[in-house]
């Protein structure tokens, strides 16, 4: 079954055409890569997908339902979910609050039981501590619920992105360069990681990366960008030997 | 347990202040001044820590808290003046007045807050201006410049434990709301709103909601002061007094409420102190500002902290 359907997605900034004419199908619960050279346009992808940017033409279907034109506040209740390349946490919040922020929406109490703390507040509140911790325990962050965001070493941020972004319960998970910035050792131990989370909350993971290697060891399929336009699309072993991409490559 | 004692502190506290100005009033210890001070610092507390819900939690610089506070106290002004005995009158103003100031923060808020730090801030600092000028022209409701005159006294120290509780409420809702979903959607919105709209969150929404809040709370306090002062100028509102009142929240720590109650009663208290100075005194007041900023920043303040938390520390272990 296709859970998202890209077609004919374009935008420009200025006269550049930034991303131009992307198709992507891609199924439910598959761990799919896009990867290509610098500046090809992979982060505007995602900014696309999660309604930051209005594309200058194409649609976006998410299991049939259209997202171009709805708000990212919208667009993640749809049941998309992102991170960034650069790291964009609440740097002044708990890394326990950073979790909770994100179950906004899945744990819900009214204004007036904010206001007062009533037993309708305390129990849901509970609920999300629970969940939160659960989510937590995942990226082996636990330990640091206490912790600000900020203090967090580099790459428990970067963890601490992926499980506010699991928080939503996401139907698609959006990771922008999730290894960026960590040594070979953390590097494996992540690939591990979201290997396990889509086993463990059934989502389907689109992933970016800039290694190549890397990306071809977890990635079931594979989708190349170059300046904006797609150069392949097939199973690693095949893209990841293809000439055009070998030179598209070698070429930066 | 530990959340417990916390709270009972927090009881222990406001019930022995209040305990305190009862003694100290009743027994006559306070001088003339002291006592005419007692509602100024209640009602500067509502201020500051309404503003730093804006200012410390939603991360917003707002210059036109004054201009909430006079709507409030201005139409708080008119149902005391209404003639209705006290025990109606009062809370109907402090109602009234909260309510004129959160549509006019719902009026103002859903244009405004669609700009960004510096900008907000001068837009507000503005509207602040043209609200005044309102009042001043308005001079068949408002006096004009001569002033709203002849207001009864009923928010003055004998009113003491009404004052009290409205500041008791504030504080406690506005300490709810920021351990809450909604609060932490606020805090979210401050620390990066580009991240908070993509888990889901409605930024302008919890954007107009605090502010709507805080003016509301704002318009609450505008009415205690019509109610103290017996008369209302629309020059008691220009930027100078939202300028005090964010100076509470600045030096409180933006956005800990404790650090703003602190702030607003010093900073009341203080000048008042200072009045046998006379020339000296804004030198004075002057310097104690910078000295407690530089403490707030201060190599000082981080080693007390990481004291205190090393103590936390050896307790949980
Ligand atoms: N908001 C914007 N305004 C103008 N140009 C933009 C904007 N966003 C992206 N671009 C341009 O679009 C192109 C693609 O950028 P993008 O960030 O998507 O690349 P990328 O594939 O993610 O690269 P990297 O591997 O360096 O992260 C770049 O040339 C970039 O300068
Ligand atoms: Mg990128």
């Amino acid at each position: 079954m296709t859970l998202l359907e890209v077609k004919n997605l374009g935008i420009s900034f200025g006269g550049l055409r930034a991303v131009d004419g992307l198709n992507m199908s891609i199924e439910k619960g598959a761990l799919v890569g896009l990867i290509g050279p610098n500046g090809a346009g992979k982060t505007t992808v995602f900014n696309l997908l999660t309604g930051m940017y209005l594309p200058s033409g194409g649609s976006i279907k998410l299991e049939g339902t259209e997202l171009v034109g709805k708000s990212p506040a919208r667009i993640s209740q749809e049941g998309v979910a992102r991170t960034f390349q650069n790291i964009r946490l609440f740097s002044q919040m708990t890394v326990m609050d950073n979790v909770k922020a994100a179950l906004h929406n899945k744990i819900k109490y009214n204004l007036a039981a904010s206001f007062l703390h009533t037993p309708e507040y305390r129990r849901k509140e509970r609920e999300m501590n629970e969940r939160a911790r659960e989510i937590l325990q995942v990226f082996e962050l636990e330990q640091y619920v206490d912790y600000k965001a900020s203090n967090l070493p580099y790459g428990k941020q970067r963890k601490l992105e992926i499980a506010r972004a699991l928080a939503t319960d996401p139907k698609l998970l959006l990771l922008d360069e999730p290894a960026a910035g960590m040594n070979p050792n953390e590097t494996a131990e992540l690939m591990e990681t979201i290997e396990l989370i889509r086993e463990k909350f059934g989502v389907t993971i689109l992933l970016i990366e800039h290694d190549m290697k890397l990306v071809g060891g977890i990635c079931e399929y594979l989708y190349v960008l170059n300046f904006g336009t797609e150069l392949a699309h097939g199973l690693p072993e095949e893209v990841l030997n293809d000439p055009q991409v070998i030179t598209a490559y070698l070429g930066e | 347990m530990k959340k417990y004692g916390k709270q009972i502190l927090y009881m222990v506290i406001a019930v022995g202040a209040y305990a305190a100005v009862m003694l100290l009033v009743n027994m006559g210890l306070l001088s003339r001044q002291m006592t005419s001070l007692i509602i100024p610092v209640c009602m500067n507390i509502i201020l500051a820590v309404s503003l730093c819900l804006v200012v410390g939690f939603l991360g917003e610089l707002s210059l036109g808290h004054a201009a909430f506070m006079s709507i409030g106290a201005y139409s708080g002004a008119l149902v005391l003046k209404s003639g209705l005995p006290v025990v109606v009158s009062l809370p109907l103003a402090v109602l009234v007045g909260g309510c004129c100031a959160a549509v006019l923060g719902f009026v103002v808020g859903i244009p405004v807050l669609r700009l960004k730090g510096d900008y907000l801030a001068i837009v507000t600092l503005a509207f602040g201006e043209i609200i005044k000028s309102v009042f001043n022209a308005a001079t068949p409701i408002t006096g004009g410049a001569g002033g709203m005159k002849k207001i009864p006294a009923v928010t003055t120290y004998k009113n003491f434990t009404f004052v009290y509780i409205l500041m008791l409420l504030v504080i406690l809702l506005v300490s709810y709301l920021v351990n809450s979903r909604h609060g932490r959607a606020i805090c979210a919105i401050r620390d990066n709103y580009i991240a908070a709209e993509t888990i889901g969150i409605k930024v302008s929404r919890f954007k107009t909601m605090a502010f709507v809040i805080s003016a509301f709370m704002a318009g609450m306090g505008g009415v205690i002061y019509a109610g103290n002062i017996g008369i209302l100028k629309p020059v008691n509102f220009d930027y100078n007094t939202s300028i005090e009142i964010l100076v509470m929240v600045v030096l409180g720590g933006m956005g800990n409420i404790t650090g703003s109650i602190i702030a607003a009663l010093l900073l009341t208290v203080l000048p008042e102190m200072l009045r046998g100075l006379s020339n000296y005194r804004m030198l004075v007041y002057a310097v104690v500002l910078i000295a407690m900023m530089l403490f707030n920043n201060s190599p000082m303040k981080r080693i007390l902290v990481e004291k205190k938390n090393m103590r936390q520390a050896a307790k949980i272990q």
